[in-house]
Formats: C-alpha cells, sequence, structure tokens
C-alpha cells in the first residue's frame, strides 16, 4: 500500500497538475500542425491581409475578420471597461460594506449565464431596437460591442475590486488624514496604486471578448466585411471557424485551423500582457 | 485449455452483445442535415417491423456523408446538392426525396412573388430596395448561409452566377435563418421547404408555387434531390432499408413532414 504514502500522493498529484498542462500542449500542437503548413503554403501575407473570403474559389484571405475582431473587442472594451471600473470604485470606496456583500456575488452571478442566452436577449431584444431607432440590419457590430461589453464586466468588476481592495488601509488613511476627500483619495492614491490590476482586468476581459463565439455569431450577423460603421454586420475570427467548420474539408478546413492558429497568437500575447501586470502588482506591494 | 477458455469467453461475449442470440445487422447514416430528421423517422419506423436491423442516423452535413460513405465510417451517406462532387464517384446514389428551396421574407412584406433574376440581382446587390420591386421604401437585408452549405449551394448553382454581396447576413442554419427572416421586417432568405412555417412569407418564383406538382411540371426551378449513397452496389439490409424509403409507405412519411416524393 506504498501508493496512498506521502510519496504516492506527491506523484499523483504532479501527474494531475501535468495532465492540465499537456493538454494545453496537445492542443497547441495539434492546432500548429493543422494550421501552420497552410499559412506557409498560402503565404502569410495573402492569408493575412487580402479580403476575399470565398472558399468554394480558393480564396481564403481573413482580414476583414481580424479588423471585425479588434473592432468588436475594442468596442466591448469602450463599454465594458469604464462600467466595470466605475462599478469596482463604487464597491470598494463608496459603498457600505453590506451592499458590497450583495452586489458583488450578483455581478458573478453575471459570468455564469450561458453565452447563447446573451446572444438570444441580443437577437430578441437588441437587434430590433438597433434596427428600428438607428438603422441597418440590426444584427451588427453594434450589437456585438454592447452583448460582449455586458459580458466581459464580471471579469473586470471582480479582479478590479480584488486589486484595489489590496491596497494597504494605511495608504487611505494616510491621504484622509491629509485632508484629501474620498474621491481624491481615490484617484490619486488609491487607484494609482491599483493601477496594474485593473490594466489586468482590462486585458482578461479583452481576451475574453477576443475569444467569445456563440452570443457574437447570434448578434453580429457574420458577413465577411470590412465594417464601415458600427452598424454594419461583421464577422470574427471565432465566429468564422464555428460557422463553417461542419462543412469544411481539405484546403477549406485547413485554413479555419490556420484562423485558430491567428487566434490563438492573439489569446498567448493578450494573456502575457494581462499575468505582467499582475506580477507588477505583487512587486509594489 | 487456454485457448479453450478463450473461446468460450468469445462465444458467450457475443452471446450476450447480440441480445438472446439473434444476431443483429447495423446501419449507420450520416450526412445531410436536413435530410437527417427525416432518416432517423424512417428509421424508427424500420426497425420496427424489422427487430433484427439496428439503424443509427448522424448528421455532419453532405460534405460529411460523401467522406463517411467513402471511408466506410457509415454504410449510407446523406447529401442534399445538385450535383455531386467528384469525390462521389465511386458511391452508387440513389435519389430518395426531393426538397424544394423556398425564398421567404417577412409576413409584413408586400411582395409576392420574384423572378430568378430579381433573385439574382437581390444577392448580388444589384437590387438594394424593396421600392424597385414595387414594395415598400425599405433597404433589402439579405441572409444567406455559410460558404459549404448544401442549401447555399444548390441555390446558387440553380440561380446561377451569385457572386453574393458583400454584407449579406450569414446564419449557420435553416432554423437561425427562418428566425432572422421572423424578426427582420425587410429581409429575404432562402430555406428548405420543409422548415417554412407560419412566421415566415413563402414567395412564389417566376409565378409558381413550390409544390410537388408544379415540381414534376418543372414550373418550379428550386429544387435539389436528396441522395443516398453506398459504396459499391447496395446489398442485403441496407438495400432493404433503401428499398423501404423508396416504397409506398417510406415516401409517405417523407411527404406527410414537408419533403417531396420522388414516387
Amino acid at each position: 500500500m506504498r501508493i496512498f504514502g506521502e510519496n504516492g500522493v506527491r506523484r499523483i498529484l504532479m501527474l494531475t497538475a501535468f495532465s492540465a498542462i499537456s493538454a494545453l500542449l496537445l492542443i497547441a500542437l495539434f492546432i500548429l500542425n493543422e494550421g501552420l503548413p497552410f499559412i506557409f503554403r498560402y503565404g502569410v501575407s495573402n492569408f493575412l491581409f487580402t479580403s476575399e473570403w470565398i472558399p468554394a474559389k480558393g480564396l481564403f484571405g481573413i482580414f476583414p475578420m481580424i479588423m471585425s475582431s479588434i473592432w468588436v473587442t475594442l468596442g466591448a472594451m469602450m463599454i465594458g471597461a469604464p462600467l466595470g471600473v466605475a462599478g469596482a470604485i463604487f464597491l470598494t470606496e463608496y459603498a457600505p460594506p453590506a451592499v458590497m456583500k450583495i452586489i458583488k456575488p450578483t455581478i458573478e452571478l453575471l459570468a455564469s449565464i450561458p453565452s447563447v442566452v446573451y446572444g438570444f436577449i441580443g437577437v430578441m431584444v437588441l437587434a430590433p431596437i438597433i434596427r428600428e431607432y438607428f438603422g441597418g440590419p440590426g444584427l451588427s457590430l453594434l450589437a456585438g460591442c454592447i452583448i460582449l461589453g455586458i459580458m466581459i464586466l464580471p471579469t473586470v468588476i471582480s479582479i478590479s475590486i480584488d486589486s484595489i481592495l489590496a491596497v494597504p488601509r494605511s495608504y487611505r488613511e494616510g491621504s484622509l488624514a491629509l485632508g484629501a476627500t474620498t474621491w481624491q483619495t481615490t484617484h490619486m492614491v488609491t487607484l494609482k496604486a491599483a493601477r496594474s490590476g485593473i490594466v489586468a482586468s482590462i486585458v482578461l476581459g479583452l481576451g475574453r471578448a477576443i475569444g467569445e463565439t456563440m452570443a457574437v455569431i447570434m448578434v453580429a450577423g457574420n458577413s465577411v466585411n470590412i465594417p464601415s460603421s458600427a452598424l454594419d454586420s461583421v464577422r470574427t475570427l471565432t465566429a468564422n471557424i464555428a460557422l463553417e467548420m461542419s462543412y469544411a474539408t481539405g484546403m477549406h478546413r485547413q485554413a479555419l485551423f490556420a484562423t485558430g492558429v491567428v487566434l490563438f497568437i492573439v489569446i498567448i500575447i493578450l494573456n502575457s500582457i494581462a499575468s505582467t501586470a499582475i506580477r507588477k502588482r505583487k512587486t509594489y506591494k | 485449455m487456454k485457448k479453450t477458455i478463450l473461446a468460450s469467453l468469445v462465444v458467450a461475449a457475443v452471446f450476450m452483445l447480440s441480445g438472446c442470440g439473434k444476431s443483429k445487422t447495423s446501419i449507420t447514416l450520416a450526412g445531410s442535415t436536413a435530410f437527417q430528421p427525416f432518416a432517423e423517422k424512417l428509421a424508427e419506423q424500420y426497425m420496427e417491423q424489422n427487430k433484427n436491423v439496428n439503424i443509427t442516423v448522424q448528421g455532419g452535413g453532405s460534405s460529411v456523408g460523401i467522406q463517411s460513405a467513402n471511408s466506410g465510417a457509415a454504410q449510407i451517406g446523406m447529401a442534399d446538392l445538385v450535383t455531386l462532387p467528384a469525390e462521389a464517384n465511386g458511391l452508387t446514389p440513389t435519389v430518395v426525396a426531393q426538397d424544394g428551396v423556398v425564398i421567404v421574407v417577412n409576413p409584413k412584406n408586400s411582395i409576392t412573388n420574384l423572378t430568378s433574376d430579381q433573385i439574382r440581382d437581390i444577392f448580388n446587390g444589384k437590387i438594394t430596395n424593396w421600392k424597385e420591386l414595387g414594395g415598400q421604401d425599405a433597404p433589402i437585408t439579405v441572409v444567406s448561409r455559410e460558404a459549404g452549405s448544401g442549401t447555399r449551394s444548390s441555390f446558387e448553382e440553380i440561380i446561377k452566377n451569385v457572386n453574393l454581396l458583400k454584407n449579406a447576413l450569414i446564419q449557420d442554419s435553416n432554423g437561425t435563418v427562418r428566425e432572422t427572416v421572423a424578426n427582420d421586417p425587410n429581409s429575404v432568405g432562402y430555406l428548405s421547404h420543409g422548415l417554412v412555417n407560419e412566421k415566415v412569407k413563402a414567395l412564389t418564383v417566376d409565378n409558381s408555387e413550390c409544390t410537388p406538382a408544379n415540381i414534376a411540371d418543372g414550373k418550379y426551378k428550386l429544387v435539389r434531390p436528396i441522395f443516398l449513397l453506398v459504396k459499391g452496389t447496395p446489398q442485403g439490409e441496407i438495400k432493404n432499408f433503401i428499398d423501404y424509403i423508396l416504397s409506398a409507405e417510406g415516401q409517405k412519411t417523407i411527404k406527410s413532414d414537408g419533403l417531396l416524393p420522388v414516387k
């Protein structure tokens, strides 16, 4: 029965810990193996910077999808980041602890709503409103931005709250003792000290926004189109993969894996930025 | 001695798997999502009459149907294309039903008929306002399917020279096309005849409605065959099942749920 001894437990735990890493490695290897040969054969700049995506004619340019992903994500940030950070400031600096105790779990509940439900609300409520008041088909870049902006709120708020709460009490007390008001203390002292954590929360929100698929497919309309206004329909990188994977064969299938490679690289970059920002916060204390 | 034990174990296992000693033949169908619900229903009816056959139906799309019939992953592939691609050359096709592709608009739209040329111009982005067709003064929202869809390739092949306009909305199933058209008063889309319901309005094309009679006369052009593909010549239970689908009872099931029978 040595397996249950100290050493055995250590080994089992190590094995399970490595299984997570090996899953990641396998996924990375699989995507790169399926996608990279295509990218090199088709030409990196042809693939990334041409705008014709017509699989039936062998044309695979993902530039419109890259631009759409960037616009949708930026738009979601413009909505989600200010709302999220403002909410976090209110909850930590202004609201009584009892309110925080109710509101924070409620916000975190937002994160557990399946994305298809957000998409459904977008299609049924948001798209008709946009169509009626702003014009266009309704299923649009704007609808995607608003839905994603709401979806990233829990990420932005809860990580911002954590980093604001991590600022030592003595900083605030020092500032208040010098005669600063709560708002002055907040924006001159607390937010400055918590800055890297807040940046991390926004970057993680960005990662979530760029990777979201289902809700975007449902509300963004999915035309392969470089948007010229917020009311245009767009297709993101993730939507491109999910929409066409079930029917794709041969070159078309490889092109979709190559789209996955691009997405994978973007998300790795975003996550490294976020984790550097988080590490900075720790050295600050 | 060991061999005897092994042999008896194998016999026992086969005995248990086959259930009461009667051996079951199993058939797998895969492919077209438009025909999948019909295949499931037909398989259910067939299995009720033939207890010794077990039929599994999977979706995946027409190209999956062709692939898996070729690779042997499925005994029967289902495809809903106007013309079969070169990959299907080694397979024996049987047309078991026909499916009309219907042009649909929102019920609020006053338009009731479009010509093939008008349809082409709308999907190519030449006609952009309903006013040009005698309808209300509103921009047309074109709804199409994703690249690779059987419905889309059939539609484009029949209408000919379709070069889909850039900002057409793309939906990934017949159901979502229907929902989009039902929600947007200015939209136009196309979907399988079996899935048209009261939330959308089916248009006549070149003044003829999508009915079995009009299709038989060749008046309604937007129609595609549904193929069952078998590697080599169909034999045994596979042949029996296909014959059942083509029988009066099988064709009745196909007709009652919105597809068009071939016989």
